[in-house]
């Protein structure tokens, strides 16, 4: 396991938003959670990154025990985020905010950073066209597509993905989903976050359901998608 | 009015306009760099920039610069001026330390922390003012007020320095007027394109942005405020030492007044926003200027709020708007 969360309590005030979950991520798999809005997902992911500090439970990556970490160290470990809303700087061309996903490298002046920086601007075209374009005149598409390349221009081992598709056309929706899978090809574990169930299972390994903080469904992404039950609540007639 | 003297002199007035804006410009800084990151007004910046004062007054008293000409002179005033700014460097950084980032980390309301500033600012500027009643605490009275001066009265390094003036086209120009204003547009300069350019500029730029993203790129909150307190510290400290080289004379309430027109500034310019800093703190000198040659000198105050007050109803963000978060590279 690349990722193990182990009896996870995430506390707003006196709100539980996330009751004793435990999952894990394999390493080289995608792996989905999937809920209604207010589950908990953002929640989840948020603790993983470690903007959320945790009531009780541990977080353990690599082996390592990361849950008391600041999220500005966790970047280093190899876990990154592209979070919720896209939160691109919007004050900052592309290229700037490229080079801040980068912000904890050292090589930023070898080959191996131009050699990401190539890899991503070869999975988001559209990024290398608009490189000096200021990230808050772009589409919300455009800036989906820069939250996510920022995130691996750390070069993570895990990357987080918090709605990727949300606010999108469906065809930019089909291509989001495609190149996910071509990041995870290309050799990275990701833990993805979607409302678009149907999409996300059809492409994860493994998925888990969240309802209310909790975790109610685990399986492969086949099995839960051929699930009446889960048909029933979260695919709802066909997409 | 005094339309006549004011068109004979007006380049004179001009050129000591700017040299009093690039002063303010240098303070409005700190102010303005703060503000971006945290959106908190340090209004114990003024204080940082009285420190710095003194570190100049005294360097220069205890090297002798009063005996001393050509290449010494010229070093012991580089001295002053490392003095100065590492004098207020530091307490830049004890105030982030002590009076903010226990709220800051506890996610206080900000008027909390404007209360502190306030307490802050008062009791760096009396520790100051009464320095001889300290001192006389460790039995050091004697020794020290006739060295450092009287802790609440003007302390002058009048007469150590001569301030050569020269003429060009019949236009008499302080050479320390165009020091201060080279010296000040180069600093902003610098800066500019430190935040502009270096990691550590974007990492403060991400932060007054979005603090949470950054933190997810692995910029660390805390460090980058302390280097926005050290940074507008050093700046202070530059302007202390250009300020007491125009001046001469400074005094423990001495920021105040002075700390009002570098925000003034600020917020003429845009607060947040670092450009707006340089060209609110030139506006605000000029027009001073002019407008006491033109009203006489118990207007200058008045003239630099009018001011603030006309140009915030036409633009109320200021001259240049936008923050520091979202100032283009
Ligand atoms: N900052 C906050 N303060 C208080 N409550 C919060 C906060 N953030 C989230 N919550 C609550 O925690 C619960 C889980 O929220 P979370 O954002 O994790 O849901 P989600 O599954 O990501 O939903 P969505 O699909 O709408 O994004 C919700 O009930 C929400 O109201
Ligand atoms: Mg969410």
């Amino acid at each position: 396991m690349l990722l193990e969360v182990e009896g996870l309590c995430v506390n707003y005030g006196h709100i539980e938003a996330i009751r004793d979950i435990s999952f894990g991520v394999p390493e080289g798999t995608v792996t989905t959670l999937i809920g209604a809005n207010g589950a908990g997902k953002t929640t989840t992911l948020k603790t993983v990154s470690g903007l959320r500090k945790v009531r009780a439970g541990s977080i353990r990556f690599e082996g390592k025990d990361i849950t008391s970490i600041e999220p500005y160290n966790r970047v280093k470990l190899g876990i990154s985020q592209s979070p919720e809303g896209r939160r691109c700087f919007i004050g900052m061309t592309v290229r700037e905010n490229l080079e801040m996903g980068a912000f904890t490298r050292k090589d930023r002046k070898t080959a191996a950073y131009r050699e990401d920086l190539d890899r991503v601007l070869g999975l988001f075209p559209r990024l290398d066209e608009r490189i000096d374009q200021i990230a808050g005149t772009m589409s919300g598409g455009e800036q989906q597509m820069l939250a996510m390349g920022r995130a691996l221009m750390s070069r993570p081992r895990l990357l987080l993905l918090d709605e990727p598709s949300m606010g999108l056309a469906p065809k930019l929706i089909q291509q989001i989903f495609s190149i996910i899978t071509e990041i995870n090809e290309q050799g990275t574990t990701v833990l993805l976050v979607e409302q678009n169930a149907a999409q996300a299972l059809k492409r994860s390994h493994d998925a888990h359901i969240l309802e209310t903080g909790s975790i109610v469904r685990t399986g492969t992404g086949k099995e839960l998608a051929g699930d009446p039950a889960v048909k029933a609540a979260y695919l709802g007639g066909d997409v | 009015m005094n339309f006549e003297f004011f068109f004979n002199n007006l380049p004179e007035l001009t050129i000591t306009g700017l040299a009093f804006g690039a002063i303010y410009a240098l303070i409005a800084l700190g102010y303005t760099m703060v503000y971006g990151v945290l959106q908190l007004i340090n209004f114990a910046h003024s204080e940082v920039f009285m420190y710095g004062t003194f570190a100049t007054l005294w360097t220069v008293i205890a090297l002798n610069a009063a005996d001393a000409n050509g290449v010494k002179l010229i070093a012991i005033l580089i001295v002053a001026l490392f003095a100065s700014m590492a004098l207020s460097a530091l307490i830049a950084l004890a105030l982030e330390r002590v009076a903010y980032r226990r709220l800051i980390e506890r996610d206080a309301p900000r008027l909390i922390a404007l209360i502190s500033a306030i307490g802050a600012s008062f009791v760096l500027a009396e520790l100051m003012g009464l320095r001889d009643r300290i001192a006389g605490w460790f039995g050091l009275d004697d020794d020290l007020s006739e060295y450092v001066g009287k802790a609440r009265i003007n302390n002058s390094m009048a007469g150590t320095l001569e301030k050569p003036r020269f003429d060009v086209g019949g236009v008499s120009i302080s050479s320390i007027d165009i020091i201060v204003i080279v010296a000040a547009v180069g600093m902003m300069v610098l800066l500019d394109q430190f935040v502009r350019r270096s990691r550590l500029g974007k990492g403060i730029r991400a932060t007054a942005q979005d603090p949470e993203t950054a933190s997810l790129m692995g910029v660390n909150p805390t460090r980058t405020i302390q280097v926005t307190f050290l940074i507008g510290g050093l700046m202070a400290g530059v302007a202390a030492f250009l300020y007491m080289l125009k001046i001469d004379t400074t005094k423990y309430d001495v920021g105040f007044l002075l700390g009002v027109k570098a925000f003034t500034a600020a917020v003429l310019g845009g607060i947040g926003n670092l450009r707006g800093a340089l060209l609110g703190g030139l506006v605000l000198g000029v027009a001073e200027n002019w407008g006491q040659a033109l009203f006489g000198g118990e207007w200058r105050d008045v003239i630099a709020f009018v001011l603030l007050v006309l140009i915030l109803l036409v633009r109320p963000t200021g001259l240049l708007g936008e923050s520091l978060g979202k100032a283009r590279a």
